[in-house]
């Protein structure tokens, strides 16, 4: 069936290279992960303002966010905002992308999170005194935070995963770009991906893994 | 912006793009559909132990990029001198990824039914099959619809992927057609509307079930 001989010497050899591609996934990972974060906040104390422009705003973002391909979205930042004469370079692009993508779904979490939230606590904090923004600070925000947590887990190993989307755009230094080079080079095209796929597959459960442990020491009654 | 040099044809060359993806989309929600249904029985019944082997398999398609693994499925049909075209390879790499995400979906579904109520059905004789037929499948599938929808539409988007082995569908149709007018945003933004008309009002159904069928109302 296999008329084929493996080359995993090859590939075993581009290793560290690969695990320096790796780190530059995470980076990107975590970075749009937190960009990602804020912006879901903001949008989450936009849709609860009232404001009608503020609100609207918000909901177009998640919808387009959430209905469109993470692909696409960073084809737009990376083709799409040459319009404007914006040029980003192929990590800018991919950062803005997944960052946007991250901030849509994050904020969706978040409106779920804050429905099991009774707003009674809220208007209690209200009626010690608090201001409307402290009333979320300390006593609405850290209750959903805590709801969000798994589901956030969970769009951050997404987060990961989109990364490798990068290469699509010319992107050449995170993992997918450096196995693309190297596969370009040897066309060893199934000993190369097949490394990184297992690469990937550590990473995305080391921070499963992570983010349990942290979800245990941070959240236990 | 708006003085555009798009044709009539090139929307009908992007229609054909979208009718691409939307092509291997219900081939692979299909076939991975009922996958995710025999392995998702297979999980239930065989326990966590005996199941193992599954259970890891289907978490490697879950935690390793879609790119990836379309690389990888089309390097693998190469070596093994399968001669697949492209669509066929993108369709087996989607429906096996398809059916991981399904089978997490199933599973959950049903262990939604209470296991009093099947307890019931088979102490009225019901055989296992019976239980599963009348008792268990409309229940769980009341539970599990609206996550079905998600993953249908995750994998409607996820499948602009697919471009990478050089299947034309949406998103590389329009790649195509920036290329040669060199209209990014114009070009880019049908794109992604038409995207956006096609999941938006699905999503909106899966919510609406979402709301009108969860049990504890």
């Amino acid at each position: 069936m296999f008329n084929y001989t493996f080359h995993w010497n090859q590939a075993l050899r581009s290793l560290p290279q690969m695990l320096d591609g790796a780190l530059v996934t995470l980076q990107i990972a975590i970075l749009s992960m937190a960009i990602g974060l804020a912006i879901a906040i903001a949008l989450t104390l936009f849709r609860l303002s009232g404001n009608r422009i503020l609100g609207g705003f918000a909901t177009t973002w998640v919808e387009i966010a959430r209905n469109t391909p993470a692909l696409f979205q960073i084809y737009m930042a990376h083709f799409g905002l040459g319009n404007f004469g914006i040029h980003l370079s192929p990590y800018t692009a991919l950062l803005v992308g997944i960052a946007f993508n991250n901030a849509g779904y994050l904020a969706e979490n978040f409106r779920g999170a804050l429905k099991a939230i009774p707003d009674t606590q809220a208007r209690a904090g209200r009626s010690l005194g608090m201001t409307s923004l402290q009333a979320f600070r300390y006593i609405v925000m850290p209750q959903m935070l805590r709801i969000a947590f798994l589901p956030a887990t969970n769009q951050m190993v997404w987060a990961i995963l989109m990364t490798s989307l990068g290469v699509t755009v010319g992107m050449n230094t995170d993992l997918a770009g450096v196995t693309q080079e190297l596969n370009a080079r040897s066309f060893r095209t199934f000993e190369f991906f097949a490394l990184a796929a297992v690469i990937y597959y550590v990473i995305a459960k080391a921070v499963t893994l992570a983010a349990r442990a942290f979800a245990w020491r941070m959240f236990r009654y | 912006m708006f003085n555009t040099a798009l044709t009539w044809n090139d929307l009908v060359f992007l229609a054909q793009g979208a009718g691409m993806t939307l092509m291997v989309t219900a081939v692979s929600v299909a076939a991975g559909t009922v996958l995710g249904i025999v392995f998702g029985l297979i999980r239930v019944q065989c326990g966590p132990y005996w199941s193992a082997p599954l259970t890891f398999a289907l978490d490697v398609f879950r935690s390793v990029p879609l790119l990836i693994q379309l690389v990888l499925g089309n390097a693998l049909q190469s070596i093994m001198k399968l001669g697949w075209p492209p669509f066929t390879t993108s369709c087996v790499v989607l429906s096996l990824y398809t059916a991981a995400y399904c089978t997490e979906i199933v599973r959950g579904g049903i262990g939604a039914v209470p296991p009093t109520t099947r307890r019931a059905a088979r102490s009225l004789g019901m055989t296992w099959w019976q239980d599963m037929r009348y008792i268990v499948a409309p229940l769980a599938t009341r539970v599990s619809l609206p996550s079905w929808i998600g993953l249908t539409l995750g994998v409607m988007k996820d499948s602009a992927l697919v471009l990478w082995l050089g299947l034309i569908e949406l998103l590389r149709a329009s790649q195509i057609l920036v290329t040669r007018l060199q209209e990014p945003l114009f070009i880019l933004l049908i794109c992604g509307a038409i995207y956006f008309i096609i999941s938006f009002p699905i999503a909106r159904l899966g919510g609406y079930l979402e709301k009108r069928w969860s049990p504890n109302d």
